[in-house]
């Protein structure tokens, strides 16, 4: 069983800000059905570009619900800006910290907020920038880029912890190591 | 809070009849079976009586009874014996949904040592292909091992029918029969198996003991080389304590034939009917006809088998699951993936599996539970609006 803190359980069974959010202008989406969670986050943004609520619909484990729970608790007065800052380690510490496999829920909880960010500046997000890596689970060489240097990730199974990248087939595995180490060779 | 134990194809409870044989093997009566004293040789015979009935439970002689650690050692051993047997035979052959003690072995059998592997694919009811089963098997297949009933669908393979088609070939072979036996009845001599794996705990004996069934005549090389014991085909001081306790179980397990296959499976019908009733946007994992009558596989839309599972486990319900998220793996299970379960309902499939301890009130109490957890997780799920998937 899953060591989770006090702090998920918690917002695991008692969810805040959830369902469609009225009035929203502002959405964003990460994760699949396939993929075995997905988050739909709602926000409803002011003229001050302040963030004056947010809702979400989340599929998955019950750290992916607190995940989300904790993402809309967190960002609701913020400004934009202050929240396009916002690292999945935020939502983690938020939580009191979350099982090492299970870091990919709070990195599905900021991919969904960078989304709806875009969304309501009204920028176009490619879909899947860069080069598919893992095909299990859609993982591009340039989010595995971007998460190796956040969050300092050394091995596959770190990435596969974060991104879920490898964890399928398991295929992908040598392109990610590679990805990996060119990260580090740059420095 | 009650707890309300219905993962029984994970582990069962050990029976009180069983723990009050075992007793005074833990304390006084710590003789060892091999002793040449009357103190170790009425432990001796107390083993002896044990492998008479493990051997009743499954029709063998029990000159034909090896016992083991557990499952696992059982199909490592088999195995092993298997190949040392057929030393210029390199193609095995199994299914693409059997337990990891088997499977695992397999693919490391295949990336060390060159053996050729078939995996004999299952459809979408978890019921193999024979045509493809039977056309795979060639002068140089050293091995067939086949699980006689799914852990975690429940679905059995027919056993009796292919190993007869294998007998005729001449070719070995293993069934694991841990999650079959003490639920249907076993014949080994009937089914005409050559090797059979059986573990304790998955019938009320304590964990940490298993059995190999080796029929007579088949030359066995050990797996654990050590000692005399078990007539030199298992090395190593007997778990005496334990063995003591499968003789018991195995007694029980066969007197208890009758109520699994009538109340057990009544109750599971009734949980899986209520379930299919009560809770739209669910199916049932695995042939309906061809399952063992305890287990109850059974999937939910748009859902998480996580979440279900950490809710139940509020109530004390205590399930399984074929999810991702639970096992630590990323994806779900290679027996719900294989059978093609669709990712909707394959990432919310609960098991279910009972034992006779089990009654209608506690179904009743899942039942009144699990209907409201769905409905609070498709709530929040996106993938559930107005009543169905969207």
């Amino acid at each position: 069983m899953w060591d989770y803190t006090d702090k998920v359980k918690d917002h695991f069974l008692k969810p805040r800000n959830v369902g469609e959010l009225e009035g929203a202008n502002a959405i964003g989406e990460a994760g699949s059905l396939n993929c075995g969670d997905a988050l739909r986050l709602y926000l409803k943004v002011n003229e001050n570009e302040r963030i004056v609520d947010a809702t979400f619909m989340t599929f998955g484990c019950a750290s992916a619900v607190a995940s989300s729970s904790a993402l809309t608790e967190i960002i609701k007065g913020m400004t934009l800006d202050d929240a396009a800052k916002l690292t999945n380690d935020d939502i983690s510490d938020y939580l009191g910290g979350l099982p090492k496999a299970k870091m990919h829920c709070s990195v599905m909880g900021q991919s969904a907020l960078k989304k709806a960010i875009a969304n309501f500046r009204g920028v176009q997000i490619l879909e899947k920038p860069g080069e598919l890596v893992c095909e299990c689970f859609e993982v591009t060489d340039l989010e595995i880029i971007d998460a190796v240097k956040a969050n300092g990730l050394e091995t596959t199974e770190d990435v596969t912890n974060y991104l879920k990248a490898g964890g399928g087939c398991g295929q992908c595995l040598d392109r990610i190591e590679e990805v990996i180490e060119s990260v580090i060779a740059k420095g | 809070m009650e707890i309300i134990y219905t993962d029984n194809n994970a582990t069962t409870k050990v029976a009180d009849e069983v723990i009050e044989e075992m007793l005074p093997y833990f304390g006084e009566l710590y003789g060892n079976p091999s002793s040449m004293h009357t103190f170790g040789d009425q432990v001796d015979k107390k083993i002896k009586q044990a492998r008479l009935r493990v051997a009743d439970l499954i029709n063998a002689d029990p000159d034909e009874i090896i016992f083991t650690s557990c499952g696992t050692e059982s199909d490592n051993a088999a195995i092993n014996a298997a190949l040392n047997a057929f030393p210029d035979k390199k193609h095995i052959i199994t299914s693409n949904v059997e337990h990891p003690a088997i499977n695992k072995l397999y693919q490391h059998l295949r990336e060390t040592k060159g053996y050729e592997v078939t995996f004999v694919p299952v459809d979408k009811k978890g019921c193999l292909n024979l045509d493809l089963l039977y056309n795979s098997m060639s002068d140089n297949t050293a091995i067939i091992s086949l699980m006689w009933a799914n852990n975690e669908t429940g679905v059995m393979f027919p056993i009796e029918e292919i190993a007869k088609i294998a007998n005729e070939k001449g070719i070995l072979f293993h069934t694991d029969a841990v999650q079959a036996a003490g639920k249907i009845a076993i014949d080994v001599k009937k089914a005409g198996v050559d090797m059979l794996s059986l573990s304790g705990h998955k019938i009320h004996a304590p964990k940490g003991v298993g059995v190999l069934y080796v029929k007579k005549g088949f030359k066995f090389s050990p797996f654990l080389i050590g000692g005399h014991q078990e007539k030199g085909r298992r090395g190593g001081t007997e778990n005496t304590v334990s063995i003591i306790g499968l003789g018991k179980a195995c007694e029980l397990a066969r007197e208890n034939l009758t109520v699994m296959n009538t109340k057990v499976r009544e109750l599971r019908d009734y949980l899986q009917s209520q379930l299919l009733e009560k809770i739209p946007g669910s199916s049932v994992n695995g042939d309906l006809a061809l399952r063992l009558p305890n287990t109850l596989s059974i999937g939910f839309d748009a859902v998480e088998g996580e979440s279900i599972l950490l809710m139940l486990d509020r109530e004390g319900i205590c399930a399984s699951s074929g999810s991702a998220c639970t096992s630590g793996s990323l994806e779900p299970s290679h027996v719900l993936m294989a059978m093609e379960v669709p990712f909707k309902s394959a990432h919310g499939s609960i098991r279910f599996s009972l034992s006779h301890y089990n009654t209608k009130e506690e179904m009743d109490i899942i039942i009144t539970t699990l209907v409201p957890v769905i409905q609070k997780l498709r709530d929040m799920s996106p993938f559930w609006k107005d009543g169905k998937m969207v």
